[in-house]
C-alpha cells in the first residue's frame, strides 16, 4: 500500500474535508476539519485495507501567526502490520480550542491528550479526565505556547546584540 | 476514592484503605507515586501521578541549537542514554539529509546494542531483587560496569553519555575501546548464563512472576505499548525491523516474542534480546574489520566540528567552527519524525524546523510515558507485592516519563 493509495481512499471517502496532502520525509501528512478528526481516525481504524489501528503519537503545536487556527493537534497513526505511518493534523482557534478526544478510540490518547492540554491548553471534548499531568494543578497558563519565552525578557545584564541569541 | 467493601449480610461495614505508594519508596526505583485503594492486601484501584521530575525539555529545546539538545536526551531514559543520543543525531541527519559512512553506522549499532544490554540487565536483575533474589543483580552488574567502561573510553562519560555528534562520533574508537568490547563479548556470556540458570527455571521466581501483571495483545496495542513489553504480549513489532535505521537491515537477528505478556514473559523476552544484541555486536565487529578504520564521521562540514588543529590554522575550519558553536548553520525547513528502538520501546523524535537556529517544536515520543497509563488496568485485583514487580518489569524510567 503506497501513500498515493491511502490518499486516494481518503479523498474518495471524505472529499473536500481532507486536504493539504504532503509527504515530508516520506510520511503522508494531511489535514482535516477540526470537528472531523474522529471520523477520519475511525475510518482509518476500521477500514479493512488501511488498518491504522495504532496511535503512535499525539502532540500539539502553537503557531501564533496563524490567526484563527493557532493550535495544531498532530496525530500519528501506524499500520502496525505493514509498518506504515501517517500524520493527521487538525487546527483549532486558541480562543476556543475544542477538539474531540480520541481516547475512546485509543487508550494511548488519554495521557497524551492530557499532556497536550497541560502544555497547550487544547480542550479535548469528551475526555474522561482532562486535568494537568506534568505541571502543578494551580498553574493558570499553558507553558509551551510561544508567548512564554524561555528566558526572562526583561533581563538587562546580558548584551546579546552580537550573537543573535 | 474510598469505596465500600462487599461483605456478607450482617457484617460490620468496611471501607477500602488508601495507600500512597511513593513518590519515594525503596521498591519503586524512581520517583513514582501511586495512590492505591486497598482491600486488605488486594488492589481495588490505582491512580498514578507523574511529573515529579518534569524538567520541560521540550520547552528548553526551543531555545537551544541542534547540537546542544543531545545532553537533554541523555536524561530521558538514563539507563540507555547512548540510544537516545543517537536517535537525536539521526533525527537531525534525516532533516539535513546527511548520508553516513557504513563504518559510522556499524559503530553506532555497537554502542546502541551495548546500551540495550545495559538497560535490560538493570531491568531484569531488578525484577530479581524485587522478588527477593539479590544474587543475580550482583552477577550482572559487574558487566554493566564494563559496558560503562567502554562508553567511558569512547566518549569520556558513563551514565549521561552525550556520545557522538551530528554526523558521527567526536573521535575514533581507540584500540582500548575495541579491546574492551572484545573482552566483554568473551566474558559476558558466562555471567549471563549463570544469571539465567539462577532465574529461568527457578520455582520461586516462576511462581512469583508467571500470570502476574499480564496484558493481552489487543489491549497492549490499544495502550500504545512498544518494545519488549509489547513483544512479550505476542506482537513482533520492533523498530529495528519495521523501520530500519543505522543499517540494521544488514544484520541477522531474530525478534523474540512472548505469549501472555506477564512479568515472566517480559523477563524472558529481555533475556533473549540480550543474546541477540550480543550477536549483533559480534556481527558489527566483524563487518567493520573490512572498512577503512580512519572513518568515524560523515563529511558534513556544516554540522560536524572540524579538527582543533585546523581551526587554528585554516580559514574554512575556523569559520565552520564558529558557525557551528554559535548555532548559526542553515537548517532546512521541514517536519521530520524519526524513531529508534530504545531500551524500553519506540523512542521517537518529532521535530519541526522553521529553518531557524533552534527547533520550532520538538516532541519526544517517550515509550514508558505512553505505556505507564496501562498500569492501573494491569494491577487491578493483584496483590501489593505483585504491583511492585509489575512496576519493575515494565521498565519504567522516571526521567523518561516526566521529560
Amino acid at each position: 500500500m503506497t501513500n498515493e493509495e491511502i490518499k486516494q481512499k481518503l479523498i474518495d471517502k471524505f472529499g473536500e474535508l481532507v486536504y493539504h496532502f504532503e509527504e515530508p520525509y516520506g510520511m503522508l501528512t494531511f489535514e482535516t476539519e477540526t470537528n472531523n478528526n474522529l471520523k477520519v481516525m475511525t475510518f482509518l481504524n476500521d477500514d479493512a485495507d488501511l488498518e491504522f489501528t495504532y496511535l503512535n503519537d499525539l502532540t500539539a503545536v502553537h503557531y501564533p501567526e496563524n490567526k484563527g487556527k493557532e493550535l495544531a493537534v498532530v496525530y500519528m497513526l501506524q499500520n502496525i502490520k505493514k509498518s506504515i505511518r501517517i500524520r493527521l493534523k487538525v487546527f483549532t482557534d486558541i480562543e476556543k480550542p475544542d477538539v474531540f478526544t480520541a481516547s475512546n478510540l485509543f487508550s494511548t490518547a488519554n495521557w497524551l491528550e492530557r499532556e497536550a492540554y497541560d502544555f497547550f491548553g487544547v480542550n479535548f471534548v469528551g475526555h474522561p479526565n482532562l486535568i494537568r499531568i506534568m505541571n502543578v494543578d494551580e498553574m493558570d497558563y499553558h507553558p509551551l505556547r510561544k508567548e512564554y519565552a524561555l528566558e526572562e525578557q526583561t533581563r538587562t545584564d546580558k548584551d546579546d546584540d552580537m550573537f543573535g541569541r | 476514592m474510598k469505596q465500600n467493601i462487599q461483605l456478607p449480610e450482617g457484617s460490620l461495614e468496611k471501607q477500602t484503605t488508601t495507600l500512597n505508594l511513593g513518590p519515594t519508596h525503596p521498591a519503586t526505583h524512581g520517583v513514582f507515586q501511586n495512590i492505591l485503594e486497598m482491600d486488605g492486601e488486594r488492589i481495588i484501584d490505582a491512580v498514578p501521578t507523574i511529573g515529579f521530575i518534569h524538567r520541560a525539555f521540550e520547552k528548553i529545546a526551543e531555545r537551544r541549537a541542534y547540537y546542544q539538545i543531545t545532553p537533554l536526551t541523555d536524561r530521558l531514559n538514563y539507563c540507555s542514554s547512548p540510544i537516545n543520543n543517537m536517535g537525536w543525531h539521526m533525527t537531525v541527519e534525516k532533516l539535513i539529509g546527511a548520508k553516513l559512512p557504513k563504518r559510522v553506522e556499524y559503530l553506532r549499532v555497537i554502542i546502541m546494542e551495548l546500551s540495550r544490554i545495559a538497560d535490560h540487565l538493570v531491568c531484569n536483575s531488578v525484577i530479581g531483587v524485587d522478588t527477593g533474589a539479590f544474587t543475580g543483580f550482583i552477577y550482572v552488574f559487574e558487566f554493566r560496569e564494563k559496558i560503562y567502561e567502554i562508553f567511558e573510553e569512547v566518549c569520556g562519560s558513563r551514565l549521561t553519555t552525550n556520545i557522538g555528534r551530528i554526523g558521527g562520533f567526536e573521535r575514533n574508537f581507540s584500540d582500548l575501546a575495541f579491546q574492551r568490547i572484545n573482552a566483554f563479548l568473551k566474558e559476558f556470556p558466562k555471567a549471563m548464563k549463570e544469571f539465567e540458570t539462577l532465574f529461568n527455571r527457578n520455582r520461586i521466581f516462576m511462581e512469583r512472576t508467571m500470570g502476574v501483571g499480564g496484558i493481552d495483545a489487543d489491549r497492549a496495542l490499544n495502550y500504545g505499548f512498544t518494545g519488549p513489553n509489547l513483544r512479550a504480549a505476542g506482537i513482533d513489532y520492533d523498530v529495528r525491523v519495521a523501520h530500519p535505521y543505522s543499517s540494521y537491515e544488514d544484520f541477522d537477528f531474530t525478534v523474540p516474542i512472548g505469549t501472555t505478556g506477564d512479568v515472566y514473559d517480559r523477563y524472558l523476552v529481555r533475556n533473549e534480546e540480550i543474546w541477540q544484541s550480543l550477536s549483533i555486536i559480534q556481527q558489527a565487529m566483524d563487518k567493520i574489520k573490512d572498512l577503512d578504520p580512519t572513518v568515524f564521521h560523515a563529511d558534513i562540514p556544516d554540522f560536524y566540528l572540524p579538527e582543533k588543529a585546523d581551526v587554528y590554522s585554516k580559514m574554512e575550519a575556523l569559520i565552520y567552527h564558529f558557525k557551528i558553536v554559535m548555532g548559526e548553520t542553515e537548517v532546512p525547513v521541514g517536519e521530520v519524525y524519526h524513531s529508534v528502538e530504545g531500551g524500553n520501546g519506540e523512542l521517537g523524535f518529532y521535530l519541526l524546523s522553521d529553518g531557524g537556529r533552534t527547533p520550532y517544536r520538538l516532541h519526544f515520543r517517550r515509550p514508558c510515558f505512553i505505556y505507564y497509563q496501562a498500569y492501573p488496568e494491569i494491577v487491578k485485583g493483584m496483590m501489593l507485592s505483585d504491583a511492585v514487580i509489575t512496576m519493575s518489569s515494565l521498565n519504567l524510567i522516571a526521567g523518561e516519563i516526566d521529560a
